[in-house]
């Protein structure tokens, strides 16, 4: 929907399980939706350039750097940031305990991005362990969950704690029953 | 189970970081995500395209539009256009003349940052290109320094090199590094009533904000608010150079009479701000048939770009740190602090010390491969003596007596459990079989001095309030950047109270609560503040322990601060009882706290005396893999073990040593600064600048706490962490340069940042001779 005097537009998405709407220009940028319009702050501007992964954000859940994609793009899809990953009850979600009892924080300026990086590899391991037909889970090792993670950069922890969080819950996944 | 008498969030607990579940959570605050004021503007800096050019003529007539509020240059200024920390020659925006490519030459403020940016552009600057000083050679030829040229000396290093019975020379290119902070620079500045001014900056050095913004405003210090929670990183680069960006702000805030922010954008923060210093290192060394030193002399060339920022403390250091463990006899250590027109470098994790480690551990590993001896053996008989030796080899060339080495037990420790002798075997073996894939080791110490090196620094303060709930409010003149400083003043607080962490919140840092700080730099910042805040704690205890002697008429020494309460005589009474009680009966419950360093003297004229209260120790064994084919390469496995005392945090200390050892590992090998022939800078993004990622580090990572307390009297005997395992990182550089010296038998010439390219190169040249 595009407004001929203004030239901006109308999107509609779903942002953290909530239906939403707003008005942006073409050049609008999703980071800058996510943190002037909806003043959702936990998504980082890191470089701007699609580069160092502060800024990722789920879009139907697959990992996406907000500071590369246009708003217009957004409409319809379902956008994840970092506050739309703890619980409905503001307690934290599997990943974030992790990162937290982990040590895998210091000055937490990439920790939405890695956390959302890390939620994306969950779901989509836990596609693939559901789509096999045996009961077996397929292994993921530490060099699949480093591949996984090289888009996101952290200057302050050497990742060695990001990727043990990252592998101790790729081991809690379980095939779903039924 | 848990013990019942040791209290929640203690000293020596591995507590997660106290903002770990804000981070997670998106919930923290930096300073980008401060609620704006109304009326906000947006600033955007100008910078100069030429490393030195004469400004003929600034044209701004352009800039005006809807929505832009002030374009401001040098002539704006109402104070002094100079934000230098220590001396001068570091301007806001450039007068005259520009003296490096990315230089400030005016800022605007408008409504957003993107009309901020386009309104600058459109100025018209007119620049005549003067020559530009580029390297260290060629300003060392124009006698282009920023700094005297200074020399430490110890016994006769001429004669020493002479009579020795093997002599080696060479040369050490050392690249720098940009830190590369994930939250760039940024402040915000409000204008307050009567002209004064408020500002939020991410910075590691509010006292010096406050003043600097004070300076170029022409106000008094105590017309400035300078607070900081929390930093997205910092490493060094927010120490001296956040003052420029939040002087900015404030200039335009003055101007404006809105508040202004200024976020730099990625490329801008790279260009415009110092960096790590490059050296060039050129050295001469006599040496014995066991590689035993007998005399050296370095000469050491920093490029400091173009002003004295924080250089002159820099290249000290580097100095100070050109013996790293070893006993060094007759040295001679000369230091040339270039000016050149290149954008002032300044303080980085290590401060010089890096530098100067990197070039004797080259030196000591070129005298092994000369003698064809294991570089573990020539480092170990080169080592000061352990406390209690009898021979007198502990004197440093700076005159400094080493009173604490543990370096001794530490190697032969991790030499154990590195299996260092059976992986030499096998690497031998493996390179024997292998052509195309060829594997190195090192294991490389450390010996850090911990202390700013010039006195007056060492000092600090802290503020503690309890009020009447029992709660506790806690201040300090730190920085958080993500270091964990926060927490573990905390957790000392907690500790002098007896009371779970959850009872004692951490503030933030602010000019108005602890003056006259000093940067928490110079891995410093719980040495000092975690004393400052024992000491505040302590007042306040002494008078409660004052007060429930008169109050319930016990002997002081009945008087005891429990888990479950405080004991006074028979009865237990909760804390926060004892401090309604206290309140009631009219006794302060606030209080400063004090620390300063002892010990601590330093001669600059004879450059001798003792400028460390103590040393920190560690030492790493790293092995690689090399691909010959491309230069490529992996870190297989690195071993640390790593000394900082008593832990006030085991968790926190373990990820700075991984964190530390990880950065410095992107200092020497990824992390390419590559300026132009017109200086100016090409790799000013991630897309160009490569630090290390997830698949950088280590396939197989052990570190380990080396479990000794500090033998000297720190906050609960434990030792500073931030800086020194950044230098555990010249293992992984020696490894690469050991693997490249099993493919041929020429001259092994490896400079840092060992990239790809320049491995292959080194490689070429290793073989040229076979």
């Amino acid at each position: 929907m595009k407004n001929s005097d203004t030239g901006s537009f109308i999107v509609n998405f779903n942002l953290n399980g909530k239906d939403v709407k707003a008005e942006i220009s073409a050049s609008t940028l999703l980071l800058d939706l996510i943190r002037n319009t909806f003043n959702m702050k936990g998504t980082k501007p890191g470089c701007n350039e699609g580069e160092c992964g502060a800024c990722t954000v789920l879009i139907n859940d697959v990992p996406v750097n907000s500071c590369l994609y246009l708003a217009a793009n957004i409409n319809g899809k379902t956008v994840t940031t970092i506050e739309g990953l703890s619980c409905n009850d503001g307690s934290l979600s599997a990943v974030q305990d992790s990162l937290v009892k982990n040590g895998a924080v210091q000055c937490g300026f990439c920790t939405s991005g890695m956390a959302l990086c890390i939620k994306a590899l969950m779901f989509e391991y836990e596609n693939l362990v559901n789509s096999k037909l045996t009961g077996k889970k397929p292994k993921l090792t530490e060099n699949d969950v480093k591949k996984w993670l090289e888009g996101n950069l952290c200057r302050c922890t050497g990742y060695v704690n990001i990727i043990k969080s990252a592998l101790e819950l790729i081991n809690n996944v379980e095939r779903k029953s039924g | 189970m848990t013990d019942k008498t040791v209290i929640k969030g203690g000293v020596g607990e591995a507590i997660p970081h106290d903002s770990a579940t804000l981070h997670v959570s998106g919930e923290a605050v930096y300073t980008d995500d401060i609620r704006e004021p109304q009326g906000c503007l947006h600033a955007y800096v100008l910078q100069s395209s030429y490393a030195h050019a004469r400004i003929r003529k600034i044209d701004i007539s352009e800039c005006y539009s809807d929505g832009v509020h002030a374009v401001i240059t040098a002539a704006d200024i109402p104070g002094i256009n100079d934000v230098a920390p220590v001396f001068s020659g570091d301007p806001v925006f450039a007068e005259d003349e520009v003296f490096y490519a990315g230089q400030a030459v005016l800022a605007v403020a408008a409504t957003t940052r993107e009309l901020a940016r386009k309104a600058a552009h459109k100025a018209v600057i007119e620049y005549e290109e003067l020559p530009a000083l580029l390297n260290v050679r060629d300003a060392i030829k124009a006698q282009s320094f920023v700094g005297e040229t200074c020399t430490m000396q110890i016994g006769d290093s001429t004669a020493g090199i002479e009579k020795a019975a093997h002599r080696l020379q060479g040369e050490l290119e050392i690249g720098g590094q940009d830190h590369f902070y994930l939250e760039g620079q940024i402040a915000m500045a409000t204008p307050q009533e009567s002209g004064d001014m408020h500002c939020w900056s991410s910075t590691q050095h509010p006292s010096e904000v406050q003043h600097l913004i004070a300076r170029v405003l022409g106000l008094s210090d105590h017309a400035v608010t300078v607070d900081v929670r929390r930093m997205g990183g910092a490493f060094g680069g927010k120490e001296s150079q956040a003052s420029l960006i939040a002087c900015i702000a404030a200039l335009l805030a003055s101007k404006t009479g809105s508040p202004v922010k200024l976020r730099l954008d990625r490329d801008d923060d790279m260009t415009l701000t110092g960096k790590r210093h490059p050296f060039h290192a050129a050295w001469k060394v006599g040496f014995d048939e066991q590689g035993r030193i007998e005399g050296i002399e370095i000469d050491l060339a920093a490029n400091c770009g173009m002003s004295a920022d924080l250089s002159n403390a820099v290249v000290d250091r580097a100095m100070f740190h050109s013996d790293n463990a070893y006993y060094l006899g007759n040295a001679r250590i000369t230091a040339y602090r270039c000016k050149t027109n290149m954008v002032s470098h300044t303080a980085f994790r290590g401060f010089g010390g890096p530098q100067g480690l990197l070039v004797i551990e080259n030196i000591i590993d070129e005298i092994a491969r000369y003698l064809g001896k294991d570089p573990l053996a020539v480092r170990k008989i080169n080592l000061y003596d352990a406390a209690g030796a009898l021979e007198n080899r502990c004197t440093t060339h700076y005159g400094m007596t080493v009173e604490d080495n543990i370096l001794p037990d530490i190697l032969a420790r991790l030499e154990a459990t590195g299996e260092y002798a059976r992986r030499i075997e096998d690497i031998r073996t493996f390179n024997d079989r292998n052509r195309i894939l060829k594997k190195g080791i090192a294991l490389t110490p450390v010996k850090f001095g911990i202390s700013f090196t010039l006195k007056m620094l060492n000092q600090a303060g802290a503020l503690i309030h309890v009020y009447k709930d029992g709660s506790i409010h806690l201040n300090h003149g730190g920085t958080e950047m993500g270091q964990g400083l926060h927490t573990k003043v905390a957790q000392v607080v907690a500790a002098e109270f007896n009371v779970d962490i959850s009872r004692v919140k951490i503030t933030a840092t602010s000019t108005g609560k602890v003056p006259n700080t000093s940067a928490t730099a110079a891995s410093s910042g719980s040495d000092l503040n975690g004393k400052a805040a024992q000491a505040a704690a302590r007042i306040i205890k002494e008078r409660l322990v004052d007060f429930a002697a008169r109050h319930f008429d016990v002997e002081k020494d009945a008087i005891r601060f429990e888990k479950e309460g405080v004991r006074i005589g028979s009865q237990l009474v909760n804390f926060a009882e004892l401090v309604s009680h206290a309140y009631e009966n009219r006794v302060s419950l606030s209080s400063t706290g004090y620390y300063r360093t002892p010990k601590l003297h330093w001669d600059k004229e004879a450059a001798k005396g003792r400028p460390f209260f103590y040393f920190a120790y560690g030492a790493a064994i790293s092995e690689v893999i090399i691909d010959t084919l491309t230069g490529e390469y992996n870190i297989l496995r690195t071993d640390i073990l790593h000394d900082v005392g008593n832990s006030l945090n085991p968790a926190i200390d373990i990820g700075q040593i991984e964190g530390g050892f990880v950065q410095g590992t992107g200092w020497l090998t990824s992390e390419e600064l590559y300026w132009d022939e017109k200086g100016v800078l090409k790799t000013h993004a991630p897309s160009t600048y490569k630090i290390p990622t997830s698949r950088d580090i280590p396939d197989d990572f052990r570190v380990a706490l080396f479990d000794r307390e500090n033998q000297e009297n720190t906050v609960y005997r434990s030792k500073a962490v931030g800086e020194p395992p950044l230098m555990l990182s010249v293992s992984v550089f020696l490894a690469i340069k050991d693997a490249i010296a099993a493919t041929g038998k020429g001259p092994i010439v490896l400079n840092a940042p060992a990239t790809p390219e320049e491995v292959l190169r080194a490689i070429t040249k290793a073989r040229s001779a076979s």
